[in-house]
Order: C-alpha cells, then sequence, then structure tokens
C-alpha cells in the first residue's frame, strides 16, 4: 500500500450488524439454503467457506437483499430486509452496502474514476463531488496516475483495486466480497486482501467475505462452512447465532 | 504418529491378541513400514503398566501370542481425549490427521466433526501467521509464507477426505 492515508470515514460501531436465521431459497426445485444461520456483529469480518455449489453465494445474495429467501429472515440493524419492497432493498444495497466481485465487473464504458464514483452518482452526489471523493482513493490504493483509463487498459490487479474503491467509497455499513481475490495471483490478491481488509477495519465498515481459500479467508475475524445450503462454524461465534 | 494410542483405538473395538493389532495397524497405518512386533509387546507392556490396558489370562495353544488384551476405562478416556482434540497445527499433519479420520470411523465416531474442528484450528493458526506477515518484516513474511502454504495443503486435505468420507468409512468397516 502506498503511504497516503485511506480516505476512510469512521462508521458509527452500532451499524452493520447483519444476520440470516433460518433461511431457505429454492431454484425451482433445487435447494440452495435450506436453514441457513449466520450472524455478524457491526464490524466484523466473516469469511464464509464451502465447496462449489454449497450455497455461499446464495446465502451472501440473501443477506445483500439482492435475493429473497422463500422462508426465514435477514436483518440488518435489526431491521428485515427481506420484507422490504424491492425499491427499498435497492435502496439499502445503494445507500449501505458495498460490493466487490470476482471479476472487479467494471463498467467498460466508464474511466477508472468513473467506475469508483459510480456509487456516489447513483446516491445522488454531484459529479464533482463524487469524482473528487473517488480520486481520492486512487494514491492510497496504488493506482495513481490510471484515474482516466477504461478497465480494458488495467491489470487484473489494478482492475480489482479499482473494484475494491468502488465498493468502499460511499463508506457502506457492510461490504459484501465474493471471491475478491479468484482471479489474481497470489502475491496480487494478497495485496488486494490487506487493502481490503485495511480499508475496512479503519472505516469499521462489516465484511462478508465469500472464498474457498484459506489464506483468503485468514484475514477474516472468524470463518464459518456452508455445505448444502446449511451453516457450520468452525469457531466459537462471538456473535449469538 | 502415536503408535500407544493408536493401539488403544484398536482395541477400543474388541479386545485383540498382539498379532492382531499389528496386522490392523500394517494394513491401516504402516503403509511400508510395519511395526515390529517387539514393539508392539513393548508399547502394550507399557500401556499395561500405567493402567490404559488390562492383560487378559494366558489362553491354551500353541504359539507365543495367546495373551488378549483389554482396554481400561483410563485408556478409553485418554484415547476419547486424543481423538476428540485438534493436533496442534504445524506442516506435515497428513499422517496423523489420517489415523484419527480412520479410527474416528472405524469406531462410528464423527469424523466430519472432527476434521471441521482441525479446520477451525489450522485457521486459526493461519490467522496468526497472516497478522505476522502483514506487521513483521519480510524475513517474517517469507517465514509466514512457508508456514501458510503447508497449513494450505493440509486444509486441502481436509476438504477431500471430508468429500470423501462415505467411501473412506464403507472399506474401513468392512
Amino acid at each position: 500500500m502506498s503511504g497516503a492515508e485511506l480516505p476512510v470515514v469512521i462508521a458509527d460501531p452500532q451499524r452493520g450488524a447483519i444476520e440470516a436465521r433460518d433461511v431457505c431459497l429454492s431454484f425451482g426445485e433445487t435447494p440452495a439454503l435450506r436453514g441457513a444461520t449466520v450472524a455478524l456483529g457491526a464490524g466484523e469480518i466473516l469469511a464464509v467457506m464451502g465447496p462449489s455449489g454449497s450455497g455461499k453465494s446464495t446465502l451472501l445474495h440473501c443477506l445483500a437483499g439482492i435475493l429473497v429467501p422463500d422462508s426465514g429472515e435477514v436483518r440488518c440493524n435489526g431491521r428485515r430486509v427481506d420484507t422490504l419492497r424491492e425499491q427499498e432493498r435497492s435502496a439499502l444495497r445503494r445507500d449501505h452496502f458495498g460490493f466487490v466481485f470476482q471479476f472487479g465487473q467494471l463498467v467498460p464504458e466508464l474511466t477508472a474514476e468513473e467506475n469508483v464514483a459510480l456509487p456516489l452518482l447513483l446516491g445522488g452526489a454531484r459529479r464533482p463531488v463524487a469524482l473528487d471523493a473517488a480520486r481520492a482513493w486512487f494514491g492510497p490504493l496504488g493506482l495513481d496516475g490510471l484515474q482516466q483509463r477504461r478497465s480494458g487498459e488495467l491489470s487484473g490487479g489494478q482492475a480489482q483495486r479499482v473494484a475494491l474503491a468502488r465498493g468502499l467509497v460511499a463508506h457502506p455499513q457492510v461490504l459484501f466480497a465474493d471471491e475478491p481475490t479468484g482471479s489474481l495471483d497470489s502475491l496480487t490478491g494478497e495485496h488486494v486482501m490487506e487493502l481490503l481488509v485495511a480499508a475496512a477495519r479503519q472505516q469499521g465498515t462489516t465484511v462478508v467475505l465469500v472464498t474457498h481459500e484459506p489464506r483468503v479467508a485468514a484475514y477474516a475475524d472468524r470463518e464459518v462452512m456452508v455445505r448444502d445450503g446449511k451453516v457450520t462454524s468452525l469457531s466459537p461465534d462471538r456473535v449469538a447465532s | 504418529m502415536s503408535v500407544p494410542l493408536t493401539l488403544l483405538g484398536l482395541l477400543e473395538r474388541e479386545p485383540s491378541h498382539g498379532y492382531d493389532l499389528k496386522r490392523d495397524y500394517d494394513t491401516y497405518f504402516g503403509r511400508g513400514k510395519p511395526l515390529p512386533f517387539g514393539q508392539v509387546y513393548a508399547t502394550l507392556g507399557r500401556l499395561a503398566r500405567d493402567g490404559k490396558v488390562l492383560v487378559g489370562e494366558i489362553e491354551p495353544g500353541e504359539g507365543p501370542d495367546r495373551k488378549r488384551y483389554v482396554i481400561t476405562d483410563a485408556g478409553k478416556q485418554e484415547f476419547e481425549t486424543w481423538l476428540t482434540e485438534p493436533i496442534e497445527p504445524e506442516p506435515h499433519l497428513q499422517t496423523l490427521l489420517f489415523v484419527k479420520v480412520v479410527l474416528a470411523l472405524m469406531l462410528g465416531r464423527s469424523a466430519e466433526r472432527y476434521l471441521d474442528t482441525q479446520r477451525g484450528a489450522h485457521l486459526q493458526r493461519m490467522r496468526e501467521l497472516t497478522l505476522l506477515r502483514q506487521t513483521g518484516g519480510v524475513v517474517d513474511a517469507l517465514l509466514a509464507d512457508h508456514g501458510l502454504f503447508h497449513l494450505e495443503a493440509d486444509l486441502r486435505w481436509i476438504d477431500m477426505t471430508t468429500a470423501r468420507l462415505s467411501a473412506l468409512a464403507e472399506e474401513v468397516r468392512s
């Protein structure tokens, strides 16, 4: 990481608690989650591990309000997420959640800085303000000079750091990271994880980190396994679940 | 590899002669390095001295191996404690992990639960090493990496074993 400070905003320590309780979800006849229960305290970093097809990404999507479970409850700061209307869930995701996915998923038509600014622009910020806030992330993440590049002109590691900045620029209460280093080599992956964890800890952001890699999971405070749509804790829960 | 505890585990199945114990040990755990008879009887002698096994009456018949060994409550307790506790995570543990998994399956215990506990212990050690590589110098980081890669290899083995527990259970219980 560069010597520059991350442009973090310290979160309200009471915000960012999130939980799924006895969540079930099927895709057609195929059950993906069968009574999954997990709870994260505000500011906690949880690794969700499990074999391919175990339901770990589906659990992340339920926690993030992207998918609505067939039964069970999802709560953020004690408030039901699964019963909100689509528009309300969309607003919750935009205003309080951040996302980082395996392949960055940057918008190819936009420059790197416009990609980072996107959550702020969607939240109604004025363009100059959003771009200023976005640019503040480039130095600390070692991306100086790349602000005007488009995603096709960035390496995998650079694109993923841009995606990380986009996930954190709006100072979300919860960051959802689905295999954030899955497309990177070991060294670059370690670098991205160090940045992600440093930023989340400084900002007090809760992190749901889906990964099948133990080296990535080792950055979390604790881990759970998802198997056949159910959650098993591997270490003592610090949060009642 | 702990020979005394492995023999205790084999004895928990049923009282056995030294010969049977050696045969089963060599079949499941020897892998080209059979247990010498001398070591079998010396180990059983120490276990008897320490109250972990009882030596039965000498049975009538030919041959030197006419004593049947029976595990005691103290022996069962020691074995149970060893079996359920995760091993201190460090590289090159596959052999001992394998012994625990096979014995758990042989005795109808939850090998999956044991593997989960071990997975948790490994990840905790990986967390400590990850912190060391973040906070220490380059030498610390390289040493931590060495440990991390070996622990990761163990965890991959644990994942593969977990996926194959049913097949392994069939084999060791047959």
